[in-house]
């Protein structure tokens, strides 16, 4: 689950890690109040999970209360590469003499934290590594050892940062490490991390990504999900427990089993399709899952075709083709139907859909026919 | 021969005493498996179906001589099982909870690598391994595997399912199925999997099949080339997944350029192993190299 800047922030600043003081507002006259309140000059940031913010407009410094007015109406409700921007981030400006680049990144491959600390802040991190990969200082963190206090002061001399910041920067790295383990995060990064001209360094901005599987033990964090960025169908799908990606085709996909799905979607692109969404219906599905998972595929206005791919292990044919037959009986779909049904209780479950002769619905043997009967359906 | 599991196995299943965990250990035995014991902590004294429950992994060990583990417990207590049949010296476990927090799986790894170098993690989030005609730990349907020559590896339960179907079609069988499952940090990788193939004298070609996220598969891809003799035929899915979106499993996740499908697939064929685009190729790829 990834954080808007703020929520970031707040996060960092609970594990004191130094951020600059501010406030969210979601309205204009929140954001002029949160301002005034700040001081002036006092920086308006759009809060959108999407990076760019600053060369598309959504980032300005006001030095007046009319100026916070101004920058908050344009920013609120403002598109950022289709993103909508529902809230600013008021925050105080800092006089920055140099800016830095840190993260922490779970590195799968190696099976430890990573940590990254560049001298060259403010810009794209990847360019940076292409250009010049010596700028960058690179740690692997033995995670049942910790980060240690001579890790930090390794990456800040290593990325040969200023002698005045090798201390400070050591210990909001520690802090940084220290986020990342208890809030259980994915990635945190600080691009960029400053040095203000008074000689501390803060972290200006944020971008963390948490571990959705260990949400249940971080209530708070669960709260800070974005329900007004998510995709409607995607909200819808969450609500009922189903796992669904939505994408920008027209034909709808239903599997059991993700890399199945995956390959299901890879399938009907392969035959000339261009899938509008990944919905897993999880292992052993119950009919009532199903009915729910058709209702979430043709909640988006764009699907020409609906393609059910299934091979049973503990998914039961027979409890899909019942769930099938109920949200027909349900909603009356308008877009035809391919039903691809294999393994347990796969007769079963074809009687099924013979017998309800449903209008409209399409019976493949194969994973290869059903895509590209569904793709012909589609056009 | 076959991997992981066989006639020797004797298993003791962490979650035995649940609706999910009594329903596959009685699949299991059914199959065949030698089911030893359970492990329910206040449930021991009581069975399941004559399967005798203990209070711990050790004294299930002690009484009953369990040497595989699996594991069926939600994914708060999950890692905390693994790390209970690591300590009371199970060789291997299969791990089938899917949803363990990341940073627990970093946890266990990191802490079996360095106090359990011989015991052998499978999964989490897997569907575990079935050696047809021999044993079956987990959740894989073995009705529709038989007995054969082609190893199988793979990320993802259903994918494996449908590329085993398609290979049964065409008259082949399996030596042994490993699930490694989907997660970001599995007990064992493809490598893993893919050395104990080419020790397997029993296994003549090995099918794995990959999916977006990491770097797994780029490795394997290296290790093929240097220490691999037999054939190897590939498998990568979510060459349509768009960067940013956690697809299903939650390891299957392109993240900025790294992870993607297209340089997965070019890896492996650089190293001369021939990827499939579509199940039904990768059975067709695998049937010619067996009947040339």
């Amino acid at each position: 689950m990834d954080l808007l800047e703020y929520q970031g922030k707040q996060l960092f600043a609970r594990h004191g890690v130094p951020v600059p003081s501010g406030e969210p507002a979601t309205t204009v006259d929140e954001a002029v109040a949160a301002a005034e309140r700040i001081g002036f000059p006092c920086v308006v940031k759009a809060q959108v999970l999407i990076g760019g913010r600053g060369k598309a407009g959504g980032i300005k410094i006001a030095k007046d209360a009319a100026e916070a007015r101004q920058h908050a109406e344009a920013i609120l409700g403002m598109d950022i590469r289709g993103h909508t921007v529902h809230e600013v981030w008021m925050e105080e400006a800092s006089d920055i003499a140099e800016e830095y680049y840190a993260s922490i990144v779970f590195d799968r491959s190696a099976k430890a934290p990573l940590v990254l600390l560049s001298k060259e802040g403010g810009m794209d991190i990847e360019e940076v590594a292409e250009r010049d990969p010596g700028a960058i200082a690179r740690l692997h963190v033995d995670p049942l050892l910790g980060f240690q206090a001579f890790h930090g002061r390794r990456l800040a001399y290593e990325a040969n940062l200023p002698a005045d910041v090798i201390r400070p920067v050591g210990a909001l790295l520690q802090k940084l490490y220290e986020a990342f383990v208890a809030e259980e995060a994915m990635l945190v990064e600080v691009n960029p991390l400053v040095k203000l001209t008074d000689g501390s360094v803060k972290a200006l901005d944020a971008k963390v990504t948490l571990d959705g599987n260990a949400l249940y033990r971080h209530k708070e964090n669960e709260a800070l999900r974005n329900v007004g960025a998510e995709d409607p169908q995607e909200r819808m799908a969450r609500e009922r427990d189903l796992t669904y990606v939505k994408l920008d085709g027209d034909i709808g996909i239903l599997g059991n089993g993700a890399g199945l799905v995956m390959s299901t979607l890879d399938v009907v692109a392969h035959y000339g399709g261009k899938p509008a969404n990944f919905l897993d219906a999880g292992g052993g599905s119950k009919a009532e899952a199903i009915t729910s998972a058709v209702e979430v595929i043709l909640a988006n206005p764009n699907v020409k075709a609906v393609l059910f791919n299934i091979f049973g292990g503990i998914t039961r044919c027979d409890e899909v083709a019942n769930g099938l037959v109920e949200a027909f009986n349900q909603i009356k779909p308008s877009v035809p139907f391919v039903v691809r049904l294999d393994g347990t209780n796969d007769k079963e479950g074809r009687r099924i859909l013979q017998e309800a002769a449903l209008p409209n619905v399409h019976a493949a043997t194969t994973m290869d026919e059903a895509a590209q009967k569904v793709v012909e359906l589609a056009r | 021969m076959s991997v992981l599991v066989d006639k020797n196995t004797k298993l003791c299943v962490s979650g035995i005493t649940g609706r999910e965990g009594t329903f596959h250990a009685m699949n299991n035995r059914r199959y065949g498996t030698d089911v030893v014991a359970g492990v329910t902590p206040g449930k021991g004294g009581q069975d399941v179906e004559g399967v005798p429950v203990f209070n711990t992994f050790r004294s299930a060990v002690e009484e009953t001589g369990a040497n595989t583990a699996m594991v069926f417990v939600p994914p708060p207590f999950a890692a905390d099982s693994i790390l209970e049949a690591a300590d009371a010296g199970i060789g291997t476990i299969i791990a089938i909870t899917e949803g363990i927090p990341a940073h627990d799986e970093l946890r266990v790894f990191n802490h079996l690598k360095q106090a359990h170098p011989g015991t052998r993690l499978i999964g989490p989030n897997c569907p575990g391994v079935l050696s047809p005609g021999k044993a079956n730990v987990g959740i894989i349907p073995a009705s529709f595997f038989k007995e054969g020559n082609v190893g199988v590896v793979s990320r993802s339960g259903t994918l494996t399912y449908q590329i085993g179907n398609e290979l049964a079609q065409r008259g082949f069988g399996n030596s042994s199925i490993v699930g490694i499952g989907g997660d970001p940090v599995p007990g064992s990788s493809f490598i893993d999997i893919i050395a104990l193939f080419q020790e397997d004298p029993e296994t003549e070609l090995i099918v794995m099949s990959g999916e977006i996220g990491g770097s797994a598969e780029e490795e394997a891809a290296e290790f093929i080339a240097e220490h691999v003799t037999k054939p190897v035929v590939g498998y990568i899915a979510g060459v349509t997944a768009p960067p940013g979106k956690t697809m299903g499993h939650a390891g299957a996740i392109v993240s900025g350029s790294s992870g993607g499908a297209a340089a997965k697939i070019e890896a492996l064929e650089s190293k001369g192993v021939r990827v499939g685009r579509t199940p039904t190729q990768v059975a067709d790829i695998a049937v010619e190299i067996l009947q040339d």
